[in-house]
This record gives C-alpha cells, sequence and structure tokens, in this order.
C-alpha cells in the first residue's frame, strides 16, 4: 500500500527551540523522500510528526488526504524502522516480523505465511526461526524491515536505518532499500545526515537546516542547481567565490566577483532569490575545473597557481590560489595525466553551463566547505 | 619462597575457616537430624531415617509446609506484579515527584520487620480484619514489594524503551506492550525478583508469627516445636527447610542466570 503525504505549515517548538519552523512539503505516492541535514536541523522531529510521536505545535500533516491530527501512532498508516533496530529480544525472526499482524487480530497461519514470505524477501527465510541475538547487524536490519513492511503501511518511515552499519555493509543495504522500495511501492520518508547516502536512494532530497527546507530536489538538480548556500556546501565539496551582481539585461548579467568582472547568460541565474542587483555567491564543484569539454560554452576565471595536490585514483584533487585573489584557496579536481608541481600556473576553465549561481555570501570565509 | 608458601598456607585456613563459619551450623543441623538417638547433640550415635519418617508423618508440620509454600508464592506474585507496574510507571512516563515516589516505594526495605509487623497488626484490628494466611501474605507482600521493585525497575534501561516504541508502533496497545514486549523482555530480572521474595517469605518468621492466628506457616511450626525442646525431628524439618532454599536457588542458576549469561 501507498499513500501521498501532505505538510501544510508544520511548527515544531520546544519551550523557546524551533525545531522546525513553518514547514511544508507534498509527497507523491511511492516516493522515495530523503530528508537530509546536520544533527538539529529538524529532519528526526519531521519525521516525529509523520509517525505521531510528537504532533505539531502549528500546521497540518495528511496522509492519503486525510488530517492526521488527532490518529494516535498506532492508528497511523505508517511505521517506523529505527537505527537501533528495536527488535523484540525474546521473539524469534518470524515472531518480529508478525508482531503488527497479531495487533490487527490475523490468525497465527496467516500471519507466519506472511511474515515467512517477507522474510524471503530480505533473504532470511532460512532463520525464521532465530532469534536477533543470533544475527549481524545487516541482518538484523532487514529483519527491522521486513517487520515495519509486514503491516503493509501507506508510509514507511525511516529514521536513519543505516548509521550504526560500516560504510561497506551501508552501502550494500542503500541498494537492498532501495530495490525493495519499487518492489513494494511504499512511500518511504528517510532521515540520514549523509549526502551520499541520501544521492543513492533518493527519488527527491530534501535539505533541510534550522528547521526549515533550504531546497527539494532529484538528486542531480540539488547537487548541481542547489538553490542555496547550504544546500550546495552540504551536498559535497565546493567553491564559494563571493560576487555583486551589477545589473541584469538582454539575456545576460554582469557580474563583479573576486576573480574579475565577468557576464553570465540569465539562464544561469534561474534562481527566484536572486536579486537583480546586490551580493552573490558563484559555486563551482571541484571537478568542474577539470576541462573535459564536450563542446559546451566554456569560460575562464583567469589563472592560478598550484599551492599542492594529492593523488586520488581516479583524479589530482588540488588547491589552488588565483592570481586576481591570491588569498583565496580553490579546490579543484585535475586529470591524472595533470601536472601538480606547485607553482605551475593553471587556467581556471569551467563549462559555463556548471557555474551555480546563489544569493548572498557565505557567513565566514573560512567555512570548511569552502575551503575543502 | 618460604614467606610466598606461608601466605599461602595462611590463605587456604582463611578460606577454610570463613566457610567452616558459615556453613558448620548447617552441617551440624543436618548431620544431627539423622541422629539414632534422642538428642541432637554429640556424641552421633549412628545412622538414621527415623526423624524425616515423623516429619512426613506429622500433620502438622505438613500443613505448615503447605501454607508455606502458598504464602511464599502468592505473595511473590503479587509483589512481583505489583513491583512490575510501578516500575515501568515510573521508568516509562513522567511523573510527579517520581524520585520521592521511587525513594517511598524502597522505604519499607530500611524499616524492621517487627515494625512492619506491629504496624500491619494495629492496622488490622482498627479496620477489623481477622488474622490469618492472608494476613500473612499481605504482610509479606509490603516486605518483598520494595525487593521487586528496586529489581525489575533497575533492568528497564532506555534501549528497551525504544523496544517498546517500535511495539507501540506496530499497533499494539499499552496492556499488549506491557504483557508481550517489556515483561517478556524482563523475564530474567522478574524470575530473579519472584525467586528471592519466595525464599525471604519461606523463611520469613516475625511477620508470619504475629499476623497468624490458627493455620500457621512453617517457620511458626518449627518455633513452637522449638519450644517443647531440641529433637532431632526439628533438625530434620530444618534440613527440609534448607533443601529447599538450596533448590530454590539452584533453579534460580539455571533457569535465570544462564540464561542472561548466555545472551
Amino acid at each position: 500500500m501507498t499513500a501521498p503525504v501532505s505538510i501544510r505549515n508544520a511548527t515544531k517548538t520546544f519551550g523557546e527551540f524551533t525545531a522546525l519552523n513553518d514547514v511544508s512539503l507534498e509527497i507523491e505516492a511511492g516516493e522515495f523522500i530523503v530528508l537530509l541535514g546536520p544533527s538539529g536541523c529538524g529532519k528526526t522531529t519531521l519525521l516525529s510528526l509523520l509517525g505521531g510521536v510528537l504532533s505539531p505545535t502549528r500546521g497540518t500533516i495528511a496522509i492519503n488526504g486525510r488530517d492526521m491530527g488527532d490518529v494516535s501512532p498506532s492508528k497511523r498508516p505508517t511505521t517506523t524502522m529505527f537505527q537501533d533496530y528495536a527488535l523484540f529480544p525474546h521473539m524469534t525472526l518470524r515472531d518480529n516480523v508478525a508482531f503488527g499482524l497479531k495487533m490487527r487480530k490475523i490468525g497465527k497461519t496467516e500471519r507466519h505465511t506472511k511474515a515467512c514470505e517477507l522474510l524471503d524477501m530480505v533473504g532470511l527465510k532460512a532463520s525464521a526461526l532465530k532469534k536477533p541475538h543470533e544475527l549481524s547487524g545487516g541482518q538484523r536490519q532487514r529483519v527491522a524491515l521486513a517487520r515495519a513492511l509486514a503491516v503493509e503501511p501507506d508510509v514507511l518511515l525511516l529514521d536513519e536505518p543505516l548509521g550504526a552499519l560500516d560504510l561497506k555493509l551501508r552501502r550494500q543495504m542503500q541498494d537492498e532499500l532501495k530495490a525493495i522500495q519499487k518492489r513494494v511501492g511504499t512511500t518511504f520518508v528517510h532521515v540520514t545526515h549523509d549526502q551520499e547516502e541520501a544521492m543513492a536512494i533518493a527519488d527527491r532530497i530534501v535539505v533541510m537546516n534550522a528547521g526549515k527546507i533550504e531546497d527539494v530536489g532529484r538528486p542531480e538538480d540539488i547537487y548541481m542547481r542547489p538553490k542555496t548556500l547550504f544546500a550546495a556546501s552540504f551536498m559535497g565539496e565546493v567553491n564559494f567565490i563571493p560576487a555583486t551582481l551589477k545589473g541584469r539585461g538582454n539575456g545576460m548579467a554582469e557580474i563583479d566577483s573576486m576573480l574579475g568582472s565577468i557576464s553570465l547568460p540569465e539562464t544561469i541565474l534561474a534562481n527566484d532569490a536572486l536579486p537583480d542587483q546586490g551580493p552573490m555567491t558563484l559555486a563551482i564543484r571541484p571537478e568542474h575545473f577539470r576541462g573535459v569539454s564536450t563542446g559546451a560554452e566554456r569560460m575562464t576565471l583567469g589563472s592560478a597557481k598550484i599551492a599542492d595536490g594529492a593523488f586520488f585514483g581516479t583524479h589530482y584533487r588540488a588547491h589552488l590560489a588565483p592570481i586576481a585573489a591570491p588569498d583565496m584557496v580553490i579546490t579543484a579536481h585535475m586529470p591524472q595525466s595533470a601536472n601538480i608541481e606547485p607553482g605551475t600556473m593553471v587556467e581556471l576553465s569551467i563549462d559555463l553551463a556548471s557555474i551555480i549561481a546563489l544569493p548572498g555570501h557565505p557567513q565566514t570565509p573560512a567555512d570548511p566547505a569552502t575551503q575543502g | 619462597m618460604i614467606s610466598s608458601r606461608f601466605s599461602k598456607v595462611i590463605s587456604w585456613a582463611y578460606l577454610i575457616a570463613l566457610y567452616g563459619f558459615i556453613f558448620l551450623p548447617v552441617i551440624v543441623l543436618v548431620l544431627f537430624s539423622f541422629q539414632d538417638g534422642r538428642l541432637p547433640v554429640p556424641p552421633f550415635n549412628g545412622a538414621t531415617l527415623k526423624w524425616y519418617g515423623e516429619v512426613f508423618a506429622d500433620n502438622r508440620l505438613m500443613a505448615a509446609l503447605g501454607n508455606s509454600l502458598m504464602v511464599a508464592i502468592g505473595s511473590s506474585l503479587v509483589a512481583c506484579v505489583l513491583g512490575f507496574c510501578a516500575a515501568y510507571g515510573l521508568a516509562r512516563f513522567v511523573l510527579p515527584a517520581s524520585r520521592l515516589q521511587r525513594g517511598i516505594l524502597i522505604a519499607p526495605m530500611t524499616v524492621s520487620y517487627l515494625i512492619i509487623a506491629l504496624g500491619l497488626l494495629s492496622t488490622f484490628n482498627w479496620i477489623g480484619i481477622s488474622l490469618s494466611l492472608w494476613t500473612v501474605g499481605i504482610g509479606h507482600v509490603v516486605i518483598n514489594l520494595p525487593l521487586c521493585f528496586a529489581i525489575i525497575y533497575a533492568s528497564m534501561g532506555d534501549h528497551q524503551k525504544n523496544i517498546e516504541r517500535a511495539a507501540r508502533d506496530l499497533g499494539a496497545k499499552e496492556w499488549q506492550v506491557m504483557t508481550q514486549v517489556t515483561a517478556p523482555m524482563l523475564m530474567p530480572s522478574i524470575l530473579a525478583a519472584f525467586f528471592l521474595s519466595v525464599t525471604f517469605s519461606w523463611d520469613e518468621f516475625i511477620i508470619a508469627f504475629l499476623l497468624s492466628r490458627f493455620d500457621v506457616t512453617l517457620p511458626v511450626e518449627i518455633w513452637s516445636l522449638l519450644r517443647s525442646g531440641l529433637n532431632p525431628k526439628t533438625n530434620a524439618i530444618g534440613s527440609v527447610v534448607f533443601l529447599f532454599s538450596i533448590a530454590l536457588l539452584l533453579v534460580l542458576e539455571l533457569l535465570v542466570f544462564r540464561r542472561t549469561a548466555k545472551k
């Protein structure tokens, strides 16, 4: 089963602290949504509002068009997958998975059959009569998934479910989660602070910060065309070049940046939050300096001197000091064949389309995200 | 070399003296329950099972033994259920003055059994409840409830809280969470609390003595036997009581602690 979710103007305050500030989000039925953000950004609060563990101070939550205002957690069409698995230690895997069905007064034979089907789906059918303590972390997580899906919820809430697994297992579980979600078609709302995990599994990513939604979109959109400085820096390494928008007209925008004056086509500046004039930031991902052009329009931001570099296998990661602003540090990925001798001059050449124009200036030039 | 050997001898001697101090009275009790003679004092005249035969033939002793079992099991069950509910409430919900409430629940542990018995005696008189095995049972619930509460409360952690949340998330009602998730999860400590309170109730004398009238528990019956002087028969019943306690301990060890150690 599956259902759309509609969050309208949800606000949650704890005393003086605003955990969630006027958040609205429409989730389609069967979507895999990832709430991404640092700890304290409100993503877990939002998940708790959906599950009914918390109720919003203001605003409404509707699942399948039905307002959840006075529906208790156990009556909601949602189930949760917890980070610490929260399996019942005294029950076999089969009884764990069948627990929700038992609470719904479904007969023993039927619920055992269903539980075994689900254990089969997560590859643990042979262990149906084992107890949770006999399993590895990844296996327990699979049981938790089967248990949450057994009651056929409209929406599955995943509270950093892969956080306790080691990196390799986490990547493997991401693929499985995605595959299972496609198979069952249930709406998944998944919370994480790992942007790679978010990109690996999400249909749409919701980037959150300080109780607000910063950006919503497909992983490609969020990475290539983020809407805010925060979304740009949270989704991976990025160089921020502070600039001032001088004026727009004739499909072009005149920009004064720390690396000199440039003019960019208006299409690059397609961000509603950008003013006609005033402070802005040019954001460029390190890999976009790599200069493998496929006929796209390129431009240069002047020359820079290589400060240092390290070999990363697929590329060199180098720190560059632009001639126009020697105090600035630009992180760039360079081809494996590049000469990264310190002091070598390189051209800061990029595809026009890969430049991201964002409103405002980074708060501190020493922001670790800009320095890489 | 010499000093290390010397310290070894000393520590062995200490160990033997320590266990001797603890167990010699019990060994003497059990040994002279087999005494072929009228007095359970040295010299040991030879072994006989005559006194055990007399114990098991004694209707009053056997009735008292039955009463003791009933009171011990009944009062321990009640104490465990009440202790579990109190622990669940205090560990899982935000209650007003919960520290104070915990303190008040555990406080009876520090009060002597004599005071509790006297208090209950005058309370029962005042309300007009006549003394019986029921009143003894109530007394034993009063002394064992704090123990059961403390043991069960100590085993309720935050990890289990999340497991209970998962149960609620899957549609379990509060009583279903308690009976199907929390209680089975805490079964080792609930069993430990149960068996401990059975042993405490089993050989409790003062409360049983002051709060009973016609039907009495085993310790009270033994006490009235002792009034007519020492007798190998009292040793024999004492040995039976001791054997029962040992058996309980073994059950506790095998059923509860082994299982928790395995996990």
